[in-house]
């Protein structure tokens, strides 16, 4: 039987209440919302935090929302949630498509996609999706907030920029066309990806030149989930499959996988490249409405 | 800590430890054993109950977040009226065979059936695909939730009331908190 050591338990009233928490328990503390990945951790001693501070109470965190031309997730939405919106459907479909991968319809009812987020994991779906966006994460803390691109969110597997006493409470994802997509490859159902991609593109009028792109790529060890050498060779190109093959190319080129027990490194590698690749053409697919 | 829980339509009060697991919390605290343990890391799926009204799996889930919160487990499936269509499916279907998966998938299909009455056969499937069944008896899980689907399953069960036996030991603990 897995249990986790002890800790205090706390539940947070208010963001406010939240914080004050932290600072009283100091960086020994961990927020907690979903528990998928912090509880498992914790049961097999990987974690041990003096204290956990519950934050499923924060409705206001709970919360998906158009705000002008952005999409605003907060906190602890939950992946279900995300999965099952109609905005989100409509306008970003890399969320979606990335969603229905992430672990099990069950564990998506939990787990919140804040809580993906500041876990960092090297093999995290969001992460990847969110980087080739360009989201924004909001950072509350006792002084205030800041926001923080998620380009320099992470620091290294499993850290991020976010502060004892500190709390991501929102997601920010400018809202810009609807080609986007994402495509992974995993042993089964719920497992970490092999490797896996996101693309968006912002297409000229015509919808046949790249005016911005973002691509993003997890489990390969890509530095900050993202693929930026592709996105300079593609960005200005035409919207063709040859570039596409060459984005997928390079993104392949300069993402850094290991072997472990999810295949060798070159089949990663070659992975990583067929599904930039993918990314791209679906994506561009949809934004000619040529594919759902 | 002290937490307060519905359980199958019952209010329970107990004393808990932070860190126990709301699985060991049905079974070793309120004797519902119908909730199944099994790998002990979210893979599996036999742990999975309603916590205000969505799947989870209570293996990764403390019991303290429970508080103030609505359970429901397999044992509060079955209503006076008897068993339901989701239950009696699995019987007309030979939806078990050891049955150690078998409350986790009753407690999924019927959340999917009341979320969406008349599920493909794909949809089951994705639904489940979070939960193992050792057997590999898949194919007549999936046929008994359709069973159900197929008779009246559509109205969500009620909420077992009034039914002593449901959670066995619930009644003692309330005594304990009153005294």
């Amino acid at each position: 039987m897995q249990v986790p050591a002890t800790f205090q338990y706390e539940k947070a009233a208010s963001v406010a209440d939240a914080l004050a928490l932290l600072a009283r328990y100091g960086p020994e503390a961990r927020v907690v919302a979903g528990g998928q990945s912090l509880l498992p951790m914790m049961k097999l001693r990987m974690a041990e935090p003096t204290a956990l501070v519950d934050i499923n109470g924060l409705t206001q965190l709970a919360r998906i929302s158009v705000d002008g031309d952005e999409l605003s997730i907060g906190a602890i939405v939950r992946h279900a949630e995300l999965l099952a919106s109609p905005v989100v459907g409509e306008h970003l479909p890399i969320l979606r498509d990335a969603e229905r991968l992430i672990a099990d319809p069950i564990v998506r009812n939990r787990g919140t996609v804040g809580g993906s987020l500041c876990q960092a994991d090297p093999s995290e779906d969001l992460s990847a999706a969110f980087a080739a966006l360009r989201a924004v994460l909001v950072v509350e803390s006792a002084g205030g907030r800041r926001n923080v691109a998620i380009r320099q969110f992470f620091t290294g597997p499993y850290e991020t920029v976010v502060e004892p006493g500190e709390l991501l409470v929102e997601i920010r994802v400018p809202i810009r066309s609807h080609a986007s997509a994402y495509q992974k490859v995993e042993r089964r159902v719920g497992d970490w990806p092999v490797a896996a991609a996101g693309a968006v593109l912002e297409l000229d009028r015509d919808r046949d030149r790249v005016r911005e792109v973002g691509i993003g790529l997890t489990s390969v060890g890509a530095a900050g989930f993202v693929a930026a050498e592709a996105e300079d060779v593609l960005r200005g190109r035409p919207a063709s499959e040859e570039q596409f093959v060459e984005a997928g190319r390079i993104a392949a080129q300069h993402c850094n996988p290991v072997s472990d027990q999810r295949g060798p490194e070159d089949y990663k590698r070659h992975l990583a490249g067929v599904l930039v690749t993918r990314a791209l053409r679906k994506a561009t697919a949809r934004s000619r409405g040529e594919e759902a | 800590m002290q937490i307060t829980t519905t359980v199958n339509g019952r209010e329970c009060t107990q004393d808990v430890e932070p860190r126990l697991l709301l699985v060991h919390f049905l079974r070793d605290h309120l004797g519902l054993t119908g909730t199944h343990w099994g790998c002990d890391t979210s893979n599996c799926g036999a742990c999975v109950v309603w916590l205000d009204a969505m799947p989870v799996k209570a293996c990764t889930v403390l019991a303290v977040m429970a508080d103030g919160c609505d359970v429901r487990t397999v044992e509060g499936l079955e209503t006076e009226s008897g068993l339901d269509p989701i239950q009696q499916g699995f019987v007309e279907c030979h939806g078990l065979q050891c049955g150690f998966c078998t409350p986790a998938m009753l407690m999924t299909g019927r959340w999917l059936l009341n979320h969406d009455p008349d599920p493909s056969e794909e949809t089951i499937r994705e639904a489940i695909s979070g939960q193992v069944c050792r057997c590999t008896g898949y194919e007549n899980i999936v046929r008994s939730i359709r069973w159900a689907a197929e008779h009246g399953s559509g109205a969500p069960a009620a909420v077992a009331e009034a039914d002593e036996s449901a959670v066995p030991g619930q009644r003692s603990a309330a005594e304990e908190v009153r005294a």
